[in-house]
């Protein structure tokens, strides 16, 4: 811990990553290193990128913040705290849908408070505020399988802002949408974090959305994950995603990221032949 | 320890979740409902009949050219023609004690109740048994990790078992009556539904216990808010696919050790070279089946309602 390339933080800092790395099936033949040396802070209610190729372990370090796998190597502190376990106030939104198909919406919504004990009077209170706050209070009584692709998510979102969340880790979350659903999901997304005031961390391959999204961006290399650079995005907000400024950006992630995926492939290549 | 039961039990396939619909409005939803539900229903009855109608047919017709002794094959026409005549047979009540005569006991037709009752029974009993032990099973075996080391490889090691194996010890543990054959269908799927739980539960998707996780959720509420829900609806499928099993099962069962049931009756059709019974109680069988897993089904789409549509593979009848 006490190496001499260790940056100290501040305890106001969302979240904290120090030399986290994590290899899956350690100390087996079939070990993989996913993730080595990430160092990163993320201040209170900034909206964070994760970009980087297929593969290239961000969503293990969604994961380790989640709380939900262990480092390796080196450690994460959450406002000041080391992260050794799940919080809801570290929620996750997965890539694929994640309701509970045997709840109504609102009971969904409402899961985590009815496992803090809640009253059910209390429980439906905070459900319909925080569906108004997805813009689907319609949805209340219905059941998941009866939404749409793009409303289930946003149940998963109401869900994890019903927690009041200090962070919101997303892992992909609209990458199983279409791409009209998904810009207007962006649009929402937007909306909630500005209200929220929660810190997000958003992981996807899609350099439209870091660029429609974040307040900066980091870019990862190929397996084994590392920071490969950050860039700080100064759009104004709400964005014009056609303006000269926003398109340099994104010829500039793409840049960057051209040589990891090349990597990537030529290592899933190497790999499969 | 309660599973939470009230989630899963409250909310009927359609109804409220029609949202602020007029009396009218939703008045006319239900009578198009139903008129679709009757149209859907029309073509696959008529196929049905299409279907049994072309098996008897052809029945029919080789008894019409003499190939099919009547003796021996009797064709529908005669061994349904002869129901009452047959119906006096299912008196079995008691049949074995000393002083009891042919005509003692309830009037035939209420004979072949009671005895459709008594099978329909020992199958449902056996099922609800076997379905909660297995569940209770499977779930402490992947809950407690010495439990699972204690008694899955027995458990294993018994799955492949023929129930058929078990019916001396049927009858060694509780000699004759409702129990043995009540204890052959639960031991007919007991084994092979608490591996189908284990192998639900670790098929489970992970993202709902994740989220379960993060939401702070202890082991014992992911198992039961989480885990158990989930693996209902496919474990109602095994259960179903089961229930032709623990139908063969239990006319075994009455056949050797029961005073009464199909089982019973098709034992007396075979003793006394009666045909006409034997068939009769097959037709009988058959439409008890069905009868059941449409039920099953039933129950199914309305209690399971979050089951994938579309697994159903048993409608072939």
């Amino acid at each position: 811990m006490a190496s001499s390339a260790f940056k100290p933080f501040s305890s106001k800092s969302a979240l904290v990553c120090r030399g986290v790395g994590k290899v899956w099936n350690d100390g087996t033949p079939r070990a993989q290193e996913a993730l080595r040396g990430i160092d990163l802070d993320i201040a209170p209610g900034e909206f964070v990128v994760l970009l980087g190729p297929s593969g290239c372990g961000k969503s293990t370090l969604l994961y380790l913040l989640a709380g939900l796998e262990d480092a390796t190597s080196g450690q994460s502190w959450f406002f000041g705290d080391l992260v050794e376990g799940p919080s809801p106030e570290r929620s996750l939104i997965f890539q694929e849908t994640s309701l509970f198909p045997w709840l109504s919406v609102w009971q969904n919504v409402s899961f985590g408070l009815s496992i803090r004990g809640l009253a059910t009077a209390e429980r439906k209170e905070i459900a319909r505020q925080a569906l108004q706050r997805v813009g689907l209070a319609e949805a209340f009584d219905k059941r998941p399988d009866e939404l749409s692709g793009g409303m289930r998510q946003r149940v998963a979102v109401a869900r994890a802002l019903a927690m009041r969340p200090k962070v919101l880790l997303m892992d992909e979350p609209f990458a199983a949408l279409d791409v009209q659903t998904r810009a207007k999901m962006q649009d929402f997304l937007g909306d909630v974090w500005s209200q929220s005031g929660a810190s997000v961390l958003f992981v996807t391959h899609h350099i439209d959305e870091a660029v429609a999204l974040a307040d900066r961006v980091v870019v990862f290399t190929a397996r084994p994950g590392r920071i490969k650079t950050i860039i700080p995005v100064e759009l104004e907000r709400p964005r014009d995603l056609f303006s000269p400024e926003a398109e340099r950006l994104r010829r500039e992630l793409t840049q960057s990221l051209r040589d990891e995926v090349d990597r990537a492939f030529a290592e899933q290549e190497a790999l499969a032949l | 320890m309660a599973l939470r039961t009230d989630v899963i039990l409250r909310r009927p396939r359609s109804g409220r979740l029609e949202g602020r619909k007029t009396p009218i409005q939703q008045g006319s939803i239900v009578v198009s409902q139903s008129w679709a539900a009757i149209c859907r229903a029309v073509p696959r009855l008529l196929w049905t009949a299409a279907s049994l109608g072309l098996f008897a047919g052809i029945w029919e017709a080789c008894w019409a050219l003499g190939w099919a002794d009547p003796k021996l094959l009797p064709p529908p026409h005669i061994f349904l023609g002869a129901i009452v005549e047959q119906a006096k047979f299912f008196n079995t009540v008691s049949r074995w004690q000393v002083g009891v005569g042919q005509d003692a006991g309830p009037p035939p037709s209420m004979a072949v109740l009671y005895t459709v009752l008594a099978t329909t029974g020992r199958v449902f009993a056996g099922l609800v048994i076997a379905a909660t032990l297995a569940i209770s099973t499977g779930v402490a075996i992947r809950y407690f990790k010495l439990f699972e080391r204690l008694t899955l490889p027995t458990i294993t090691l018994l799955a492949p078992v023929s129930p058929i194996a078990w019916l001396p010890v049927a009858i060694f543990l509780f000699g004759i009556g409702n129990k043995p054959a009540i204890f052959m269908v639960v031991i007919a799927l007991l084994f092979h539904m608490v591996l189908a739980t284990i192998s639900q539960i670790d098929h489970v998707n992970r993202n709902f216990v994740n989220v379960a996780r993060t939401m702070g959720a202890s082991k014992r509420q992911i198992y039961f808010r989480v885990i158990i829900p989930a693996i209902l609806p496919q474990l109602f499928v095994v259960l179903r696919f089961n229930l032709f099993g623990a139908w063969m099962v239990v006319l075994v069962a009455e056949a050797t050790g029961v005073g009464y049931g199909l089982g019973q009756v098709i034992m007396l059709g075979r003793n006394t070279f009666n045909p006409s019974l034997v068939f009769f109680t097959i037709v009988l069988i058959g439409v008890l089946g069905y009868s059941f897993d449409w039920l099953m089904r039933f129950v199914q789409n309305r209690v399971l309602y979050w089951v994938p549509q579309g697994v159903e593979t048993l409608r072939g009848l």
